[in-house]
């Protein structure tokens, strides 16, 4: 059992699949952050059987935003002078760009390369629009 | 202010804009030499990454007809986009030898891009089969110069609802005024995309009619809009054979639809209208053509700005 310590001030994400860590650790930016982190993958778990966690010390300002379509299972807790001060879990954000993207054949994403995916949710929907060929994807 | 805007989608524009440039479309109709040099010394490029006759031609007659010039490509073999330019590259390009640009593409959100890019108003003449607004300004003012209103109407429409771009335009654009209702006849491998569907305002009255025939539902309709099955949108040839024909409008079709009813196509026509229909004071879709080609006139002035 590998035993990492606890943090004092920042944000531990958990619940993380198994095998995502990582894929979220990129794509939060922490590989060239300059936070001291910690990414731990297959952590036993009761719940999931195995998951992933992702501790961040001595920051909170981390942008989250996209963690509800990369981990919608997953939560996020604040942690001060060690102990969990809030804890909850991700929304599905408004708009995600190169998250998601567009499975239409005759998108024109399929051709443009330098074109970003953009995605707007529809409102009160898990389902997002593509913003240039208003297909509809469901996350 | 019209002025160096970019006409992408159908809603774009306010039904308060769209009826400024009604306005002056149907002042230019009234007296379309006064406007012979509207435009002198200005250019439009025409960039038609997919083939069009009605839509081109349409666009350069306008310009011609206000005074200014034209240049661009009609298939995209003839130019640049052949060496693998991006429609970024090809639009900023564009921009510094011309004033306005109009472009169709076979991608869905092609001219939505080329927006993004352009320092000149760009003007999409049909993006796929998603949006084709131009068609929808020519359809909306059909039904203005016929209907004298909007408000109200019961618009039927029948035939390729899936790929039929004009329709999901037409739809958008209608559904924005009040008590419009749609009545939709296609065959169920042809009705109107989910997307479409999910955007309409809540409580707009759509009825949906899958695979019956077209004369039970004719006598309910102001306006008849039919669409042609498009071979081009099809990966399976098969599948076009056995739903081109899938609905004809013919004179004992019409025999039940009401006197003020107007049949609207936007052309071309393959097989859904017999030609016997023709000679109908009801089929409006020759005359709808030559509209167009005004509301694209005015629709230029605008977006140039010198109206």
């Amino acid at each position: 059992m590998i035993t990492v310590a606890s943090i004092q001030n920042g944000l531990v994400i958990d619940h993380i699949p198994a095998g995502k860590g990582l894929k979220i650790f990129y794509h939060l930016g922490l590989d060239s952050a300059n936070l001291q982190t910690a990414l731990i993958m297959n952590v036993p778990s009761n719940k999931m059987g195995s998951k992933d966690m992702i501790k961040i010390e001595n920051s909170d300002d981390v942008n989250l935003d996209d963690l509800g379509i990369l981990a919608p299972q997953a939560t996020v807790s604040v942690i001060r002078r060690g102990k969990t001060v809030k804890k909850f879990s991700l929304t599905l954000p408004e708009r995600v760009v190169n998250l998601l993207f567009c499975k239409n054949p005759r998108c024109v994403t399929t051709v443009e390369q330098q074109v970003d995916h953009v995605f707007v949710r529809l409102p009160g929907s898990s389902s997002y629009r593509c913003k240039y060929c208003d297909h509809l994807l469901a996350v | 202010m019209l002025k160096g805007r970019h006409l992408i989608e159908p809603h774009d524009f306010t039904p308060a804009e769209m009826e400024e440039i009604f306005r002056l479309a149907e002042t230019m109709a009234a007296s379309m030499g006064d406007f012979f040099s509207l435009c002198r010394g200005m250019i439009m490029a025409t960039l038609f990454y997919e083939p069009s006759t009605r839509t081109r031609f349409s666009f350069e007659a306008a310009m011609y007809r206000l005074g200014g010039q034209v240049i661009g490509f009609a298939e995209p073999n003839s130019s640049s986009v052949a060496k693998g330019e991006s429609i970024a590259d090809t639009i900023r390009t564009v921009a510094c030898y011309a004033d306005i640009a109009v472009m169709r593409h076979p991608k869905e959100g092609s001219a939505l891009v080329a927006a993004g890019y352009s320092p000149i108003p760009v003007i999409n003449a049909g993006d796929g089969g998603h949006h084709h607004p131009t068609q929808t300004l020519t359809d909306l003012f059909t039904i203005r110069h016929y209907k004298q209103r909007f408000e109200g109407l019961t618009v039927g429409l029948c035939g390729d609802l899936k790929f039929g771009r004009t329709v999901h335009s037409l739809i958008q654009a209608m559904a924005r005024y009040p008590g419009v209702r749609f009545v939709c006849v296609s065959p169920g491998e042809l009705t109107v995309p989910d997307y479409i569907m999910a955007g309409l305002p809540a409580g707009c009255a759509v009825e949906c009619v899958v695979d019956q025939p077209l004369e039970q539902h004719i006598g309910k309709m102001d306006i008849l809009y039919m669409t042609r099955v498009q071979r081009e949108r099809f990966f399976n040839e098969a599948d076009y054979l056995r739903l081109k024909d899938c609905y004809i409008l013919d004179r004992r079709v019409l025999s039940r639809a009401r006197e003020d009813l107007i049949v609207m196509h936007p052309l071309p026509r393959v097989n859904e209208i017999a030609y016997g229909v023709d000679d109908d004071r009801r089929a409006v879709y020759f005359p709808q053509a030559r509209l167009g080609m005004i509301a694209r006139m005015a629709l230029i002035a605008k977006l140039l700005g010198v109206s």
